[in-house]
């Protein structure tokens, strides 16, 4: 694919380093007691100076995972302690936001740790502009992946500074699929993940209508006498337009089958099997299956259908085996 | 007080579960969390900021998660396990009133430098906020 002309500049800035980001303070015992007791982290290595003098430390020495906060701005936005340069090494989000991007989020944060650091120490970090990706259309939206790297060093008075570890950090940046809904609160407050909802067209609108009524409405051809599933607006056997529908007995077999185990989706159950179910009438629809263990599904096996209502809106035909079924009746 | 032992390198094995953690996620751990952390971007402290930005309420920080991952690891592992990274992908938010649960799975030893791998996921009720990996150099 060919690359936009405003991203040329951009990708030849892959591989710039920007320079040093100073911490404000020492890593100290203070704020690793602190970070500590809210993380809910109890290893004496951070906290138990007698512990830690036992260690091959001698001495207390931060939590790894603690890495990039001693060198973070703080309560001042891009505020960062004297002598840290004045590039901002997310420059190059910005250039991309200005093309129309305004979106981002993080993906991954991967930390290497070259060794733990002692109380005293002065961290920095350099920052490389590792990677921006071709343009990619994701579920979010379309955007650049864009990689940076962060190497975090210790000043060291004699000379030579020296490496403590690294921070790959991958952000999306991007223009937004949809514009934001805002998803609806439940009484705890967090969002309520709500099944999917299928497209309805004219077209399709009576196989919905008909799962409300609880009946398996499947399209008929009244000039070839056909029946054909997904619903259409023509008849894919002699192209008539002349179309109702017939009810099937909702029994089939299993035709084929996947079970789904990544991504995990909520509200979807996990794993979720998915069948290819042909009806007795001899048309073929995919549903969930339900009922049934996912070591139990087997070819041919008898199925039959059961309709289920999502979020008190929407009636969708799931299959179950048969006996599952039945049992479900009494 | 977390048990004092720490595992030892040939008590491993790939398929070894971790303990599952479960973390109730609030607005304490949330705010408390990016502060410690020194992240004081609004939408981890100011849920009306957090609002503005579409989310309903304030939201976990990555370096919380990343703690959280390392409290969950080294509650295993034990005080002597040394981390050589951490590495996670981000997912759906962590927000407050809600519980993360953390699972985890040796998958994978080095006999020649000591490391175990694990690799974990932590869950809320909307899906999988965290999952990622870990080496650990642990005692023989
Ligand atoms: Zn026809």
């Amino acid at each position: 694919m060919a690359d936009y002309e405003w991203l040329k500049p951009i990708r030849e800035m892959v591989g710039r380093e920007y320079g040093r980001i100073i911490a404000w303070d020492e890593v100290n015992p203070a704020m690793v007691r602190q970070w500590c007791e809210v993380m809910g982290v109890e290893n004496p290595l951070y906290t138990d100076a007698e512990y830690a003098h036992q260690s091959e430390f001698g001495e207390l020495v931060a939590p790894p995972s603690m890495l990039q906060s001693w060198c973070e701005a703080g309560f001042y936005r891009d505020s960062y302690a004297p002598g840290s340069t004045e590039d901002n090494p997310y420059t190059v989000l910005k250039l991309i936001e200005a093309e129309g991007y305004p979106s981002v989020v993080a993906v991954n944060s991967e930390l290497t740790f070259e060794r733990y650091v002692k109380m005293g120490e002065k961290l920095y970090y350099t920052t490389r502009f590792d990677a921006i990706s071709e343009e990619k259309v994701t579920a979010l939206g379309t955007g650049f992946f864009v990689t940076l790297i962060m190497s975090y060093f210790s000043i060291n008075d004699s000379g030579e500074d020296d490496k403590v570890g690294e921070l790959l950090f991958r952000v999306f940046k991007f223009k937004p699929a949809n514009p934001v809904a805002r998803p609806e609160k439940t009484e705890s407050g967090l969002p309520k993940i709500k099944r999917p909802k299928p497209g309805i067209s004219d077209d399709t609108r009576f196989f919905w209508e008909g799962c409300e009524q609880g009946e398996l409405r499947i399209q008929h051809c009244k000039a070839c006498d056909k029946l054909q599933h997904p619903p259409a607006p023509v008849c894919m056997y002699c192209h008539s337009f002349e179309l109702d529908y017939q009810l099937a007995s909702g029994k089939g077999q299993l035709y084929s089958f996947v079970v789904m185990h990544y991504p995990e989706v909520p509200p979807f159950d996990h794993p979720n099997p998915i069948g290819l179910i042909e009806l007795e009438e001899g048309v073929r629809l995919s549903a969930q299956l339900i009922d049934v263990d996912k070591d139990q599904l087997q070819i041919g096996m008898a199925l039959e259908v059961r309709f289920e209502t999502f979020d008190d809106e929407m009636t969708l035909p799931l299959f179950a085996p048969v006996s599952a079924a039945a049992e479900s009746l009494t | 007080m977390t048990s004092m032992k720490t595992i030892n390198f040939n008590d491993t094995n790939p398929g070894d579960k971790l303990p599952e953690l479960e973390i109730p996620v609030t607005v304490a751990l949330i705010t408390g969390g990016a502060i410690a952390t020194r992240d004081y971007f609004p939408g981890h402290h100011d849920k009306d900021a957090a609002q503005e930005l579409g989310s309903p309420h304030v939201f976990m920080n990555i370096l919380t998660t990343n703690a959280l991952v390392q409290r969950f690891v080294e509650k295993w592992a034990g005080p002597q396990a040394r981390f050589k990274d951490l590495k996670i992908k981000l997912g759906v938010p962590n927000y407050p009133g809600d519980t993360m649960k953390l699972m985890g799975e040796v998958t994978d030893k080095d006999e020649v430098s000591q490391t175990v791998t694990v690799a974990l996921a932590g869950k809320n009720s909307m899906g999988t906020h965290v999952s990622g990996t870990v080496s650990l150099t642990l005692p023989v």
